[in-house]
């Protein structure tokens, strides 16, 4: 059970990392928040006339990317204190891009203070945590969209295989998302050379496994008898060419791409893990004699699926 | 060409890619909710398949034993980039849709090890046959999967209306691999009835 405690390891690290790094990540967003996803609330730091925040065209609020397009403020409720204004819309917001809410003419007792900005943004960290949380459990790989079926079925056999084979694939699939990020930017978009992905991500994993295969085998034996076996198997993994291809169209940046790979082999290893359990079970259960092997693991993933649906529309923040 | 049209038949039946074999999986579920979408996927392997075949039986005396693999894997890479660029300009609404698996023949276990197990070795006529018929029962295997699961999930088969019939569990994730599973279940007890015994079931790469 060492790899289990290496592991522990590993995930207590990264979460002590994530902690410290929270308050540089989070970007302090003007100093506005969203409070629902049809509600803006911006502070001013003095208290402001009630009358004059009534009225709903002294805001303009749109989207970053486009000024043109006005979000329609519904209307504006200030607090006892009328220090802080909440803004109300018709419509819901798109709470992952970046709002910009203009107020005209801000007045306060009587005096006009000229017009203030305020930038509204989900913080980096949550929505980084939202796409840890969407790769490992909402989209699974394995069973919403079907990735990664080859290995799956061929190593969950056992639970010690499986949480090998998930340490080892995630390790390689975060540092191989972090490579082809910057083999995309800085070089296939830099030069134009957009439809040569394909063949450079392949390669890109495929000499990033054997370059860990040479230097593992030198640096530490002993983890590489444990996890030499999976290396191999990693690169004719669907979900090692797919997380660089579907961080490219989506044009993730360098820190969404790596916390998008570590989801992927977070929630592969999950998988994995769920399926080793209830396969050495099945050893001992009595399956119809056309159904052994690969048919009823088919229907055991089946349900499993259908339990994963339930994680649609999970959000915490 | 007697041994031809016995390699197109292998492709097809005994040696089906998906169920028997249990190669390439992951396309097997995931595009198979319509028989539009399997047949486009199948399509485009069929094609992938024998021109990477023939490549490599051309080839194959030219590529050095102990870097065989990757260089299977670019030739692979170069013929998919080739079809998603044919198929993105021929017809883009389908495209959008199985984008991704296009992209991803490229890991497909069943044309690496066609080649490594058959191009490699053999002539350019036999690879021609061989890769077809692997091809074709891909494709066919792809038409069965997402012929049952359009019937019974929307009660269509290419986009036209049949039945009144809405099992929308077919359509999800689920349905896929259901349907996999007893589809498979079922060619065993094909066997299990002709030949008397069960077969041993795919190694699952």
């Amino acid at each position: 059970m060492n790899i289990c405690r290496f592991a522990m390891k590993a995930a207590w690290v990264f979460l002590l990392l994530l902690v410290i790094a929270s308050p540089v990540i989070a970007e302090t967003a003007g100093s506005g928040a969203f409070k629902k996803d049809k509600e803006i609330e911006i502070s001013f730091g003095i208290p402001v006339d009630e009358s004059w925040a009534k009225n709903t065209n002294n805001f303009s609020v749109f989207e970053k990317p486009d000024p043109d397009i006005k979000v329609a403020v519904e209307s504006v409720e200030l607090d006892s204190r009328r220090v802080t204004a909440v803004l109300k819309f018709k419509e819901s917001l798109n709470l992952s891009s970046e709002y910009v809410v203009e107020a005209k003419d801000v007045s306060s007792e009587g005096k006009v203070l000229g017009s203030r900005e305020f930038f509204v943004k989900k913080g980096q960290f949550q929505i980084l945590f939202g796409l840890l949380l969407a790769a490992m459990l909402i989209e699974n790989f394995v069973f919403t969209k079907y990735l990664g079926l080859c290995i799956f079925f061929g190593v969950s056999q056992k639970k010690e295989t499986a949480v090998g084979m998930g340490i080892t694939f995630t390790l390689v699939m975060v540092l191989s998302a972090i490579i082809s990020w910057a083999l995309y930017t800085y070089v296939l978009r830099a030069l134009h050379l957009d439809f040569l992905k394909i063949i450079v991500f392949i390669g890109t994993v495929a000499i990033f496994v054997q370059a860990v295969d040479t230097i593992l085998r030198k640096v530490n034996p002993y983890l590489f008898k444990k996890l030499g076996v999976y290396l191999v198997l990693i690169t004719t993994n669907c979900i090692i060419l797919a997380v660089p291809l579907l961080n490219a169209d989506r044009n993730y940046g360098a820190f969404e791409s790596l916390i998008f790979g570590l989801g992927a082999g977070v929630g592969f290893a999950i998988a994995m893990f769920l399926m080793a359990s209830v396969r050495e079970k099945l050893e001992l259960a009595r399956v119809p004699a056309t159904f052994k092997g690969l048919p009823i693991a088919f229907v055991v993933t089946g349900l499993f699926a259908l339990a994963f649906l339930g994680f649609s529309g999970l959000s915490i923040f | 060409m007697n041994r031809n049209v016995t390699l197109l038949w292998n492709g097809l039946i005994p040696e089906n890619p998906i169920f028997r074999l249990a190669l390439s999986l992951c396309p097997a579920v995931a595009v198979t909710t319509s028989v539009k979408n399997g047949l486009y996927l199948g399509i485009a392997v069929i094609f992938v398949q024998v021109l990477s075949s023939c490549t490599v039986s051309i080839f194959k005396s030219l590529i050095h034993p102990r870097i065989r693999i990757p260089a299977y894997v670019i030739v692979i890479a170069l013929w998919v980039s080739v079809i998603d660029m044919v198929l993105s300009a021929y017809d883009p609404h389908t495209y959008e849709k199985i984008e991704l698996f296009i992209k991803l023949i490229v890991v497909f276990a069943i044309i690496i090890s066609r080649l490594e197990l058959f191009a490699s070795k053999e002539p350019l006529v036999p690879s021609f046959f061989d890769g077809l018929g692997m091809g074709i029962g891909f494709t066919f295997g792809l038409c069965l999967v997402s012929a049952i699961r359009e019937f019974f999930g929307l009660g269509q088969i290419f986009g036209q209306d049949i039945v009144d019939l809405k099992f929308l569990v077919m359509i999800l994730p689920a349905g896929g691999f259901f349907v996999i599973g007893f589809v498979m279940a079922t060619f065993n007890w094909i066997e299990y009835k002709i030949t008397g015994k069960i077969p041993a079931s795919g190694g699952g790469h």
